[in-house]
């Protein structure tokens, strides 16, 4: 069930290679909220409950709920519908996830066996390589604020992997995931929204050498 | 003591950000000050002691900890002045700007003496939100900008580092124990996982780059730097470098110790070189008087670097090329406010005859330009040569010469530019509306560039000692 669950989850990504509009991301991101609500319940059976209730809290409500719903208000106010013209084709970007996922797999047969879930490792060092290709194939500021977000989620799989012998870990994935995404998305996409009417990276270009 | 430390200063921190009156607000500062030295004082008296579980005062946390004291003074002079002076300044963005100043030094100080990796982990968080509140100071787009890059590029190597210390924490599965205590580390570094070490220092060292200004991350510190406020700047490419070398330094001391040393000195060096060949290549172009300083910073922690990976006198030469650096560069971005309020520029095309406008500044100015190239008099010329000499030592000459003509370059660079602001006048310059400087302001500059050429050509026994303890544990 794990794994199966997990699998999704790695679907998720390929469905994100080659998505278009913006909702689609936004609700790809509520459901890897609801699997890591999921896979943080199977997997962690060793750590004392109010932990438990803690950490499933926080992927069922801040990840799966709080943050799609602010998403999609940041959208609205700034009227974005979908990804304008990718750097590359939704084809291309499709065939570099899944070397990158290849990849993965290949550097996981390589490592020695540990406590490790090869599946874990699989699954969260392909979301970390895929959110940072995102980051750097897209053009809107939100699309690089997803890919982080995306990112995140990959670290809390990875932390959930070792969640039974290091709890205190797990929570401070959870601190991490919070306090990064109240500062990024809170102050600075307002903020940014404000200032910079249509949110694209290339307006950020103007600190050059020049 | 470190706890009331910590609590004090978020209580004066909180203070000054709501209460905004300017005497209260300047008085607080003050009193954080105090607190500061008193903090230093009371560390040094409890050397090699251990506060609250996960802090110790050990010798590498002392030196950085009187670095950042020291530099604190000067920074919470210059940023009176800076405020003060500028137009722009409400209370509110006063008041935001002292609480970000004093949060940023309170958390570097507790990083540097933090024992547990996931302890200098949540302070680097911490210096992440401060210093983003000191870059958004002039609440302007190309600040926003700034910020935007700083943040999002922290973001993500604060979670590189996280990941590190997941990796670091399956590498030490079969150890028996999950205390991922530095100590702890070292007394179990013979059954540590090597191939999980090795993903883990790759992933911890990339997300402290960011902090230390090497590459890969480095351009989150330039544009940083480039827009904070002068006083500002100066902090982020001194006490916030010397964090993300206490950060990589404690995690590589770990990695030295088993038989990864060999491969995890080749990873340092090929970064270190790479951000010299960055910071020569950009130097040469950039006419952004600020941005040429970042990057001159991203030079050194690459000559810093570099003496890690050679080993030997390297260790020593390194921390102290550290140490030095962040005085002579503080002490420059101080300098560059009076720059800016003569010129009204930061372009070093509009810039020169600062001889003849504000002699004070420009002899600070000559003698940092001194000190930052590393030419015999300064201090920084010590640190420099030795690790030249550990490279040697080591027998990477090629690696040497590769590096010395780089530092050609950027030496000519920095000259270039430098003695033309110093000497050669601008055409079409209006004279008249020069604002005057008094002599007065560059105390403090010329004391830590003093400073930095005592430590280096005539270091105190006292200080030698501090540094040979701190690396006591590599590998010699």
């Amino acid at each position: 069930m794990l794994h199966v669950l997990l699998i999704i989850f790695l679907i998720s990504l390929f469905y994100l290679a080659i998505a278009n509009r913006m909702s689609t991301y936004v609700n790809m991101l509520a459901l890897q909220g609801l699997l890591l609500f999921f896979v943080a319940f199977l997997e962690l059976k060793h750590i004392n409950t109010i932990n438990l209730i803690l950490i499933l809290l926080e992927t069922i409500i801040f990840k799966s709920v709080a943050v799609p719903v602010f998403l999609n208000y940041v959208l609205k106010r700034n009227h974005i519908t979908r990804e304008a013209e990718p750097y590359v084709p939704n084809f291309v970007s499709l065939i570099i996830t899944t070397i990158i996922v290849v990849t993965t797999i290949i550097l996981s047969n390589t490592m020695e066996e540990g406590k490790l879930d090869k599946m874990f490792f699989v699954v969260a060092l392909s979301t970390l390589f895929t959110g940072l290709y995102f980051i750097a194939s897209r053009r809107k500021i939100i699309t690089h604020v997803m890919g982080y977000l995306i990112i995140e989620n990959g670290v809390f799989v990875l932390s959930l992997a070792v969640g039974n012998e290091m709890p205190m870990l797990v929570n401070l994935g959870i601190m991490l995931d919070i306090f990064a995404s109240v500062l990024i998305l809170g102050v600075f996409l307002n903020k940014i929204g404000d200032v910079f009417k249509d949110i694209d990276v290339n307006q950020l270009t103007n600190l050059k050498d020049y | 003591m470190i706890l009331i430390y910590l609590i004090g200063s978020i209580l004066i921190g909180g203070g000054v950000f709501f209460n905004r009156g300017k005497k209260t607000n300047y008085s607080l500062v003050s009193l954080f000050l105090v607190l500061q030295v008193v903090f230093s004082v009371y560390a040094c008296w409890h050397y090699n002691e251990t506060a609250s579980t996960y802090f110790t005062f050990d010798s590498l946390g002392i030196i950085m900890l009187l670095t950042a004291t020291i530099i604190s003074i000067p920074a919470a002079f210059h940023s009176y002045v800076y405020i003060e002076e500028s137009e722009e300044a409400t209370p509110e963005s006063r008041a935001i700007y002292f609480g970000a100043l004093i949060l940023l030094i309170t958390a570097v100080s507790a990083a540097y003496l933090a024992n547990h990796i996931a302890v200098v982990w949540i302070f680097a968080e911490v210096t992440t939100l401060s210093a983003s509140a000191l870059i958004y100071h002039h609440r302007n787009k190309l600040a926003l900008e700034g910020t935007w890059k700083y943040i999002f590029i922290c973001a993500i190597s604060i979670t590189f580092v996280f990941i590190g210390i997941l990796f670091l924490s399956l590498s030490f599965a079969n150890a028996g124990s999950d205390d991922l205590a530095y100590k702890n580390l070292l007394a179990h570094s013979s059954s540590l996982n090597s191939s999980w070490l090795q993903l883990a220092f790759l992933f911890i060292f990339t997300g402290f780059t960011v902090k230390l200004g090497l590459f890969p991350m480095f351009t989150a510190g330039v544009d940083a730097k480039d827009k904070a406020p002068g006083p500002a700047a100066a902090l982020l490419s001194s006490v916030i470098m010397c964090m993300g070398f206490v950060g990589i330094f404690r995690i590589y001391v770990v990695v030295a110790n088993t038989p990864l040393l060999h491969w995890a000195s080749l990873v340092v060096g090929i970064a270190a070189f790479i951000s010299l060949f960055i910071a020569a290549v950009y130097m040469v172009k950039v006419k952004n008087i600020k941005r040429m300083m970042a990057y001159s910073s991203v030079e050194h922690m690459g000559i810093v670097m570099l003496g890690i990976a050679a080993g030997g006198i390297g260790y020593y030469a390194a921390i102290l090329h550290i140490v030095l650096h962040s005085f002579v560069k503080s002490s420059l971005f101080f300098q560059y406010n009076q720059l800016y309020k003569v010129f009204k520029t930061k372009n070093t095309y509009q810039m020169g005859n600062y001889f003849k406008y504000n002699t004070t500044g420009s002899m600070v100015v000559l003698l940092a330009f001194i000190s930052v190239t590393a030419m015999p008099p300064s201090g920084m010329f010590v640190s420099e040569f030795l690790v030249f000499r550990s490279m040697f030592e080591a027998n990477q000459l090629i690696l040497l010469i590769a590096v010395l003509l780089l530092l050609t370059f950027i030496i000519w660079a920095f000259a270039k530019n430098i003695l033309k602001i110093l000497f050669i006048p601008v055409v079409d310059f209006d004279e008249s509306k020069v604002a005057k400087v008094s002599p007065w302001r560059s105390t403090f500059q010329f004391i830590m560039l003093g400073g930095s050429a005592y430590l280096g050509l005539n270091p105190p026994a006292i200080f030698v000692d501090l540094i040979n303890k701190s690396i006591m544990l590599l590998p010699h």
